[in-house]
């Protein structure tokens, strides 16, 4: 479980978060919704901590990450992985060296016991047999699940997806969100996923957080996010004329 | 951002990169990889530089001694010590600031672009140290040996300028090579050359590390890179040239 307790951020005189507080349930795709500049992206590097706090707490199963010593900041930070939006995989290493770099940085295993863990990986997420491409040799989805390959190589308890759908057309969008969902719960993970894509949030929102304006607005599961009074919300979510073209029909009828 | 901060911040980046690697395997494969990368196409630009610095030390020595007392073999002398306390070391680093340094400035820059910072971040990597200490080790032991290359080839452009052009003898530029030699020069060359790589990697590190924004904002850390370090070089050099000469 992660906690957030009191985080407030501030980037010159603009405070983008305002006294947030959220707790992300383990075993769960926990889901940070909201409008861009809502302060999504900074909630989830203050959360992965990349971007300190300028005031609150960060909870990791009961553990504060601003209080611990490089040792035990070292041991969470190999039980955490991330999906970056770009990917963020390195150019010059094919797919397998990507997935296999935290193994190289931070484990003593053999290489045969390296390889087995980059194979079960990437059989994982359906990479089987595109070991030796490079990431500018494989589509954009595909991009997504070597990331996530790299992100689960070292068993994580911590999942964190940065807009794991962004420029992806729907049907791979979908994939992409069946696979981190699954990954979740065969493994017991905290996974908390930046999203502004609804189908994501329909699909696996088992705790969704919107953020408007730095502030939590709403709190609750996909089931409760369409009978929402919150205004803020219904905005966000039928911002789309279609949407609410439909939500228009369904009413009438 | 003033001169101040970006010194303080420069400081305390060179500090968490001069740490003990914790992992001398992928730190020694970054190490060779960044000494090839360096290495790489640089010999032929210092090579033909370092002819060109020789040649034009012997003629326009040669012009200046001209009806003088000054005989003739001292070209050599001339040209030998110009290249090793100055010309080799200064125009090869200035030189490299310009290919090497902002190469590095734009791949650190790509890499924050790209997000590929953070990641590493993320999984716990000192991205300092696993980025800059391989470049900064790999710059001052390929740099200095590409200086004593330059040295050489300059002597050579030297004697190709003076004895080919038909100036003076072969055996008066000899002399004059094996003139007054003073092995502190030598020492003074291999100085400057570890403290230019060190000003140039470092610098351009530092340029590349905290790159913000887009694609113009890389272009302008990458001229930066090569600016501050010229005009570093050039302070140093007077600097160390003091320190070893009085």
């Amino acid at each position: 479980m992660i906690q957030a307790i009191h985080l407030v951020k501030s980037f010159g005189s603009q405070q983008v978060i305002k006294d947030v507080s959220l707790t992300f349930e383990t075993g769960k795709t926990n889901l940070i919704i909201g409008r861009s500049g809502s302060g999504k992206t900074v909630m989830l590097k203050m959360l992965v901590g990349l971007i300190k706090p300028d005031s609150g707490k960060i909870m990791y199963d009961g553990e504060d990450f601003y209080s611990l010593d490089k040792k035990e900041l070292q041991a969470l930070r190999m039980r955490v992985g991330m999906l970056f939006q770009g990917s963020a995989l390195f150019d010059s290493m094919t797919v397998e060296e990507n997935v296999r770099y935290p193994m190289d940085m931070f484990t003593h295993q053999t290489k045969a016991e390296k390889q087995k863990r980059v194979d079960y990986c990437l059989e994982r997420v359906g990479l089987t047999g595109s070991n030796k491409k490079f990431p500018s040799e494989v589509s954009g989805g595909m991009q997504k699940r070597v990331g996530i390959a790299r992100a689960i190589v070292l068993n994580p308890s911590y999942l964190f997806c940065d807009e794991p759908n962004s420029g992806l057309d729907p049907k791979t969008a979908l994939l992409i969100d069946e696979l981190i969902h699954d990954i979740t719960h065969e493994n017991n993970i905290t996974t908390i996923i930046n999203t502004h894509d609804m189908n994501s949030v329909m699909e696996i929102g088992e705790t969704v957080s919107f953020l408007n304006n730095g502030m939590l607005a709403w709190r609750g599961s996909k089931n409760e996010v369409l009978k929402s009074d919150n205004e803020d919300l219904h905005d966000f979510i039928f911002a789309s004329p279609f949407l609410q073209k439909l939500l228009d029909q369904a009413q009438l009828s | 951002m003033g001169i101040l901060e970006d010194l303080g911040r420069y400081i305390l980046l060179i500090k968490h990169a001069l740490v003990r690697p914790p992992n001398w395997t992928m730190y020694g494969r970054e190490l060779v990889r960044q000494m090839y990368d360096i290495g790489n196409g640089s010999l032929l630009i210092v090579g033909l530089i370092a002819i060109f610095i020789g040649a034009v030390t012997a003629i326009q020595f040669l012009y200046q001694i001209d009806g003088t007392m000054i005989p003739n073999w001292y070209i050599g002398y001339i040209v030998r010590d110009s290249t090793i306390i100055e010309l080799a070391p200064t125009i090869t680093c200035l030189v490299l600031a310009g290919k090497v340094g902002s190469n590095m400035a734009s791949e650190l820059g790509g890499m924050r672009q790209k997000e590929h910072i953070d990641a590493m971040e993320v999984m716990g990597v000192n991205t300092p140290s696993y980025l800059i200490l391989p470049k900064i080790c790999a710059a001052m032991v390929v740099i200095p040996f590409l200086v004593n290359v330059s040295a050489f080839i300059s002597i050579i452009g030297g004697y190709f300028a003076s004895v080919m052009g038909g100036f003076i003898n072969s055996e008066e530029y000899v002399r004059g090579l094996r003139a007054f030699f003073v092995v502190a020069n030598l020492r003074m060359m291999v100085v400057k050359a570890v403290v230019f790589s060190f000003i140039l990697t470092s610098v351009a590190c530092y340029q590349g590390y905290f790159v913000k924004g887009g694609s113009i904002e890389l272009g302008k850390a990458s001229t930066k890179a090569v600016v501050v370090s010229n005009i570093l070089i050039l302070v140093f050099d007077y600097l160390i040239a003091l320190l070893f000469t009085t």
